[in-house]
């Protein structure tokens, strides 16, 4: 057997695990920022297009993340609509991307997991004399293991991606470079086309490893909630 | 908790505008260049090596961008890159004539080779180029004989495409036969492909040195020798006309590699395969070592010489002269 820890550095490794936790973990806390009140909204209130919107955010859950990585290159390149942002090739680019990605995720759950337990507990909260924010906070807290799902479903769907990391990233690594993009997902892609299986294999357990480890500690986060 | 839950979300908020800052200006004071590459080159981890020099010797960040020739002058076109490694001279031509590329420089060349199982159906070990096409195409008609295609327009399927043509084939036409297969995917799928249907293909040595030593692959060389085989790489500039802010830097990184570079290139692969991947070409164009001077000149030169004179951009105040 060839040896399989010998073309690994471990160095290398945890560089770009950690940046794989930091890009994905941004892009899931901002997709929370975001997607969680746009699902609320979704859900409790009634307004027109109301039901439009819902099938829009639907309709992008199952996005590949491909076409998404094409249009945001196109979006960004230089000579793109948005180049003067400088995002491209970037972790905040690849995070910024994700976040559109993984957004329908939330809203979506968030929505769904509200709509289960709203009718009764709203109108019950106001019938006892809560306020309209009372009442929305109650339901919220009702929720809330849908909601904490969907924060987990997104860090999962991002962390995991290989579409936006690599065209928005370009899987850019430099030895103590300050400005890298390499993410466990781009490196297990480019392991393989090198004929590295073994390495991809090892990287790819990692993966693995990172998304139980995170869904693990939002699991206790909610029992503490 | 309404009021918690809008403070946490603006703290959020600002947190991640704080950080876009913060990257950008690091970005601003570091000296990026940024170099869009074919995958033969990039997978052989030959440019990981030039960056960790680049890096230490002086404090430059190249990022390189594995992409196939096709996607890489895409990719300049848009401003992405500030300067392309392809081997593919027709686009090449292109993209200069469209006045987005400058300054070429032919740095390296090695040899494509066409492998296919051991028992060689098709009966091409030892023959030239041009007749194992058409042995394969023949073999392939009678049902013996599989060839597979990247069928990607990158560097190797234009030389594909070109070595089809000198055996007197129409690619567009044979590529709808039955036993032409395409994997429209990088040269490692594809091997790993070819390897499992036992099949024949055109394979950059790199990339298939690389996978035989690994074990992934049960394919042989079977065609090695021929000068339509070359496989001729260059450096493309971007124009700073068409935007390109980055063009000193650019132009530093082609002087290196055309000269302390070609050391680097000359030595890498040599302990791991036991051959170079890349032979330098600069020494070559230099003093004209024959036969490859004049398979480099037939193969990568462009109206008799790496660069013509009209694609030439302030090279000499570089110290960069074209051959």
């Amino acid at each position: 057997m060839v040896s399989l820890f010998g073309d690994l550095d471990w160095g290398i490794v945890a560089e770009i695990t950690l940046r794989s936790l930091k890009v994905s973990g941004l892009a899931a806390i901002l997709a929370s920022t975001i997607g969680i009140p746009v699902g609320v909204l979704l859900s409790l209130y009634n307004f027109t297009g109301r039901e439009f919107l819902k099938s829009i955010f639907n309709t992008l859950l199952g996005i590949p993340t491909v076409v998404m990585g094409l249009f945001l290159y196109l979006l960004l390149a230089p000579k793109g609509p948005f180049g003067f942002l400088g995002l491209l090739y970037t972790e905040m680019g690849i995070s910024l991307g994700q976040m559109l990605l993984v957004l329908p995720i939330v809203v979506s759950i968030t929505a769904t997991s509200i709509e289960q337990v709203s009718e009764e507990i709203y109108e019950l909260a106001l019938t006892l004399g809560a306020s309209r924010a009372q009442a929305v906070v109650k339901v919220i807290s009702e929720a809330l293991p849908g909601i904490v799902l969907s924060s987990i479903a997104a860090f999962n769907r991002a962390v995991a991606e290989l579409g936006i990391a690599l065209m928005i990233g370009g899987n850019v690594f430099v030895y103590g470079g300050l400005a890298n993009t390499r993410v466990l997902t781009t490196a297990i892609q480019m392991h393989v086309a090198r004929g590295e299986i073994d390495v991809a294999i090892v990287l790819g357990l990692i993966l693995l490893s990172v998304v139980f480890a995170i869904s693990w500690i939002m699991n206790l986060v909610k029992k503490w909630l | 908790m309404a009021r918690k839950i809008v403070i946490l979300a603006l703290a959020i908020l600002v947190i991640t505008f704080g950080l876009y800052f913060y990257e950008q200006n690091k970005r601003k004071e570091l000296k990026i260049l940024t170099i869009s590459t074919t995958t033969s080159l990039y997978d052989t981890g030959f440019l990981d090596e030039v960056a960790r020099i680049f890096k230490e010797k002086y404090g430059i960040e190249v990022h390189f961008i594995a992409k196939g020739t096709g996607a890489a002058i895409n990719d300049a076109k848009l401003g992405v890159s500030d300067a392309i490694l392809v081997h593919a001279k027709s686009k090449e031509e292109e993209f200069m004539r469209e006045g987005y590329g400058v300054n070429r420089k032919i740095f390296a060349y090695n040899f494509f080779v066409i492998v296919g199982p051991k028992d060689d159906p098709a009966k091409i070990r030892g023959s030239s180029v041009v007749d194992a096409m058409k042995k394969i195409a023949e073999a392939g008609r009678e049902g013996k004989a599989i060839w597979v295609s990247r069928g990607d327009l990158s560097g190797t399927n234009v030389k594909e495409i070109a070595l089809w043509k000198a055996a007197g084939f129409d690619y567009e036409e044979i590529r709808k036969e039955k036993w032409f297969r395409e994997t429209g995917a990088g040269m490692g799928q594809t091997l790993l492909y070819a390897s499992n249907e036992k099949a024949y293909t055109l394979s950059d040595t790199g990339t298939y040195l690389r996978f035989k030593r690994a074990g992934k692959i049960d394919l042989e060389i079977l065609v090695d020798r021929g000068e339509e085989l070359i496989n001729v790489y260059s450096i493309i500039v971007v124009n700073p006309e068409k935007g390109n802010e980055n063009f000193d830097l650019a132009m530093k990184f082609e002087k290196w590699l055309v000269t302390d570079g070609q050391e680097v290139l000359r030595g890498f692969g040599r302990d791991e395969f036991g051959m170079p991947l890349f032979y330098p070409a600069v020494e070559v164009l230099e003093k004209k070592i024959e036969p490859y001077y004049s398979w480099i000149a037939k193969y990568g030169f462009i109206n008799g010489s790496e660069c013509p004179k009209e694609y030439r951009y302030r090279a000499e105040e570089y110290g960069i002269a074209f051959w």
